[in-house]
């Protein structure tokens, strides 16, 4: 019998497994993780709201529903900590903005839903940069996400809230969204692994659109089976979401149980490395791709000549359809509501709200977008982002022919300083310039720690990516390579963070 | 508002110098069971704010789903109007801020609607029977409908100067299809009249399609007007205005007769017609300057990316054609044939709304010519009474019919007829109702009337002898004692015939 100490050590399928078996109440797995975030969470921030009376609500309704006899999801009882860009009835929604300060929504996300109805005990709401934008969670209104690895170090972003409190012992899962790397990049700098799921795969209803045509759902946790287990949860058609794709998740828990890359062809992209890449982030990156081929898979180079303009066009697109989807926040329904003096007109009132309530990097990209989108710029911007967009499209459809994966470092450099690059948006940017071409392609991606810097001692990500709907590659080649690193270290890389 | 009224030359002389081009956009609200883009339902009328969801609020994270019958309904009314159905289109966003809109943009069509070109053929009533001008149609796109915003407070009813404004989104999503007219030239002094006409024809086939109430008043149909003025056929087209508000046949008419001669007086004082919307006003006729183009918004259009591109297959449009019913102006054709009515009097039933109900009369069973009387003599003088349509009256065409038939029996007088109307139409019942209720029933026992008879002409002698003398022009005041007596129940034909009888004199 696990003492409660230890119980934020074990991973979602064990936990999931001693509720099951009744060899802990799932009340006792949510105490703990509870106890856990009261000690360390005022160093690491990871969490903008607890929410303790409904975790514990949550986790009794398990323990009640094993005590009659019903049938346990498999996650039931698990803890987990949902991106606050997720809606949950009832439970503060604040995106990160000022602007949605005191909003509690009416509705439940679908992936809320889908998690509440598994039984998975949702323990709050995760920190993320404000609406998602950017890679370091430095732009969040409440305050940054300190990375447990060193709290003077960004976690990544948008997702770092949900990476850390993964990487922190604070909750064995989380949720996270990815629109060019949210959930990627934060995984790859916290040792730990993130998801993006095929673009329609999970639904996108209660999901605070950023960027609509790149925003996704996906898993945040310690091991990729866990990550696994929790996508099978949350996957799926819905039809409260026309873009959601209709057709039976892919196969990602049995893929992760099978581990196995014999035969395997590894694409390696030959943008995604060299100039821009830390070197200990390459060696490590290297190393991976040497041990998947000792697995017996057979590795090749491709090249996505059009990556180059990737960025340029992620940030013209992104920026057109935020504007867009950002002006609901005025004031007049919900949130924040500056200036209403009685004096002021209602036009007057919607702009100093929103002066008042967004941060820079909303209104950096709010700017931009309005100017991308308007009259005499919008096929020069808009249109030809978009047809880089068709063009990446195409050399990964190249790319996929000479091979079943592609695989990459996960970002350029192990976690940056909070504060190291927040005055130079471009140089923000940049972190995120390998996650971003599946996004642009709709396809999934996943990253997993596959060491630490050597110049650093921080943790190091590698991208897996596979073609559209095939998912469950990415867990076949990120279990794979997690069994074969956890042979060579004797322990998971997490034992190796400072202990907080 | 400005105060300072618009110079208006005289219409005759404002069409005598220029050329009017009129353009018409149609807004057409679908009566689908529920909104565009989610499950809520659209009743007409309900408390504010009781018809919404996220979705349609526009709550942080909801989505749009397409509501296929909104869809089968833009087809349909594409098909009715000759225009290609696109095999691909997309929605599009529509930014811009105003507070009865839950999102700041509206989803809409922008470059790809679903449907493309087409013409409408529409009857302009004129002295000398009706003209048929051909419409031709730009494009019909869908999208959704914003809340409503009163103003509270004030002295205006108007943003300005309120108190405060609430918003009701219970009509925000409800499905919208927009028709755009290429622009109409050619139609000179009869612009007013032909965009009426064409007002009038959509709002016939819409109808007939079943598609929508198509009620201008309730705002399920709403026009706006562009009209511009040239000097000539030969000329490019003049600076346009676009008159929204327009919420009514007659206001159609009237703004496009008030646009053309405001237009013609500044034109004519050698001004130019500035580029902006403009506001009807019902009460006053007047139209008022709203954006100018200067002030205009861009709309950043671009494709909504929370739908995905709408491809209808060549099956599916093929089995909505053979929903298709028979359109109006063939219907026109075709009734005017049966009821053997010259144009001119079918432009009036036309104009009269009584179409529909006359054409049910007659399928309940009355004589054509019976139906269109009372339609459009007491039934059209009530409706005009009360202001509403002829068809919103409290009367079945089944009850018309009824009445029709009794009269026709000989079982009520015209007289009589009309007092049961009148009970119908206050809420008495059905006819037969009436009939019972208020005792309404020809007194045809001639003992009974001989008797009421002898009683007036012993009340009348002077008159009575008159009579004997040969001047049976007097007569009259005798049946009429009698017919008061008997409370108008008796036939008055057969009263004087008795009456004659009575004193030997021949009619
Ligand atoms: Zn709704």
């Amino acid at each position: 019998m696990a003492q409660p100490a230890d119980l934020t050590r074990l991973t979602a399928h064990d936990l999931a497994t001693a509720v099951a078996a009744g060899e802990v109440s799932a009340v006792e797995v949510a105490q703990a993780h509870l106890d856990r975030i009261s000690a360390v969470d005022e160093a690491v921030h990871a969490f903008l709201h607890v929410d303790t009376d409904g975790a514990l609500a949550a986790a009794r309704a398990v323990d009640a529903a094993r005590a009659a006899g019903e049938r346990l999801g498999p996650l039931a009882g698990v803890p987990l900590g949902l991106k606050d860009v997720l809606t949950m009835q009832g439970v503060p929604t604040t995106c990160g903005s000022r602007i949605l300060e005191g909003w509690r929504p009416a509705y439940d996300a679908t992936v809320t839903r889908r998690l509440k109805e598994s039984g998975v005990v949702i323990l709050g709401k995760t920190n993320m940069d404000e609406f998602a934008m950017g890679s370091s969670t430095e732009h969040s209104a409440y305050g940054p996400t300190h990375n447990p690895w060193d709290l003077e170090r960004i976690p990544g972003g948008s997702g770092g809230g949900s990476a850390a409190a993964v990487a922190a012992f604070e909750a064995p899962l989380a949720i996270g969204t990815d629109t060019g790397g949210s959930i990627r990049q934060p995984a790859a700098v916290t040792g730990t692994v993130g998801v993006k799921p095929t673009y329609g795969g999970v639904s996108r209803y209660g999901l605070v659109a950023l960027a609509s045509s790149l925003d996704q759902a996906g898993p945040c946790a310690r091991t990729v089976l866990d990550a696994a287990l929790l996508h099978e949860v949350i996957g799926g058609h819905d039809p409260h979401d026309s873009t959601s794709i209709d057709a039976p998740v892919p196969p990602v828990v049995e893929a992760a149980r099978r581990a196995d890359v014999r035969g395997l062809r590894v694409g390696v992209v030959r943008e995604l490395s060299g100039a821009g890449y830390q070197v200990g982030v390459q060696q490590r990156f290297d190393e991976a791709v040497a041990l998947l081929e000792e697995l017996g898979a057979e590795v090749v180079e491709v090249s996505c000549p059009h990556f180059t303009y990737a960025l340029a066009a992620y940030y013209l697109i992104l920026p057109s359809e935020c504007s867009s989807n950002l002006a609901r926040f005025d004031g007049i329904r919900y949130g924040l509501r500056a200036g209403d003096d009685g004096v002021r007109s209602v036009e007057e009132v919607m702009s100093t709200t929103r002066a008042a309530g967004f941060g820079d990097e909303a209104i950096r990209r709010i700017i931009l977008g309005t100017y991308a989108l308007s009259a005499g710029y919008y096929d020069a911007y808009y249109g030809s982002a978009q047809k880089v967009r068709t063009l990446i499209t195409g050399d990964f459809r190249a790319a996929f022919e000479q091979a079943d994966v592609l695989v990459s470092p996960t970002a350029p450099t192990t976690a940056f300083r909070l504060g190291e690059k927040l005055a130079d948006p471009l140089a923000m940017y940049l972190n995120d310039v390998a996650t971003i071409p599946a996004n642009l392609a709709g396809i999934p991606g996943l990253s997993l720690p596959v060491g630490l810097a050597p110049e650093d001692g921080l943790p190091v990500g590698l991208q897996v990516m596979a073609p559209v709907l095939a998912d469950d590659r990415l867990y076949r080649v990120g279990a794979a390579l997690e069994t074969a690193l956890l042979d060579r270290w004797g322990r998971p890389l997490l034992e190796e963070a400072p202990s907080l | 508002m400005s105060a300072q009224p618009d110079a208006l030359l005289p219409f005759a002389d404002a069409v005598a110098t220029f050329d009017p081009v009129l353009g018409l956009e149609v807004h057409v609200e679908l009566g689908t069971a529920t909104k565009m883009f989610c499950g809520c339902p659209t009743g007409f009328g309900a408390p504010p704010n009781t018809q919404t969801c996220p979705t349609c609020l526009g709550l942080p994270g909801s989505l749009p789903v397409v509501n296929r019958v909104a869809v089968e309904s833009a087809i349909r009314i594409g098909l009715a109007l000759h225009s290609d159905i696109a095999p691909w289109c997309r929605f599009a966003r529509k930014n811009y801020f105003y507070p009865d809109m839950p999102k700041n943009y509206q989803v809409s069509q922008y470059d790809e609607p679903i449907a493309v070109g087409g013409w409408l053929d529409v009857d302009v009533p004129t002295p000398d029977g009706p003209r048929r001008v051909r419409v031709e149609i730009e494009r019909a796109h869908m999208e959704e409908d914003t809340g409503k915003t009163t103003h509270q407070g004030g002295e205006t009813g108007r943003i300005h100067g309120a108190d405060y404004s609430l918003v009701d989104y219970n009509r925000a999503g409800i499905p919208l299809i927009e028709i755009v007219t290429k622009p109409i030239e050619g139609t000179g002094a009869s612009a007013p009249e032909v965009a009426r006409a064409y007002v009038a024809e959509l709002r016939a086939l819409v109808r007939a399609l079943g598609v929508s109430d198509a009620h201008m008043h309730q705002g399920s149909l709403r026009c706006d007007v562009n009209v511009s003025l040239r000097r000539g056929p030969d000329q490019p087209y003049g600076t346009r205005s676009e008159t929204k508000n327009v919420n009514s046949l007659r206001s159609t008419e009237r703004a496009v007769r008030y646009e053309i001669q405001r237009q013609a007086a500044v034109l004519a004082g050698g001004g130019r017609v500035v580029q902006e919307t403009r506001h009807w006003h019902e009460d006053t006729g007047l139209t008022t300057p709203g954006r100018s183009k200067e002030q205009a918004e861009d709309y950043r259009y671009f494709p909504e990316p929370d739908l995905v591109p709408l491809a209808p297959s060549d099956e599916w449009v093929a089995q909505l054609r053979r929903t298709l019913p028979e359109m109006p102006a063939a219907r026109r054709r075709r009734l005017q044939a049966d009821w053997a009515v010259s144009d001119f009097e079918m432009q009036s039933i036309v104009n009269a709304g009584a179409l529909d109900p006359i054409e049910a009369t007659v399928a309940d069973g009355a004589d054509p010519a019976a139906a269109r009387k009372w339609w459009l003599g007491e039934l059209a003088r009530v409706a005009n009474e009360r202001g509403v349509e002829v068809g919103e009256l409290p009367i079945f065409p089944a009850d018309v019919a009824r009445v029709v038939a009794l009269v026709e029996s000989g079982a009520l007088t015209d007289t009589l007829a009309r007092r049961v109307v009148d009970g119908v139409l206050a809420g008495e019942g059905s006819p037969d109702d009436v009939v019972a209720a208020r005792g309404l029933k020809v007194v045809d026992d001639d003992a009974a009337l001989l008797a009421a008879i002898d009683e007036a002409l012993a009340a009348n002698a002077e008159v009575a002898e008159k009579i004997r003398g040969g001047k049976v022009q007097a007569a009259g005041v005798v049946v009429g004692a009698v017919m008061k007596a008997t409370r108008g129940q008796a036939d008055a034909a057969r009263v004087r015939e008795l009456l004659l009888a009575r004193l030997g004199v021949s009619g």
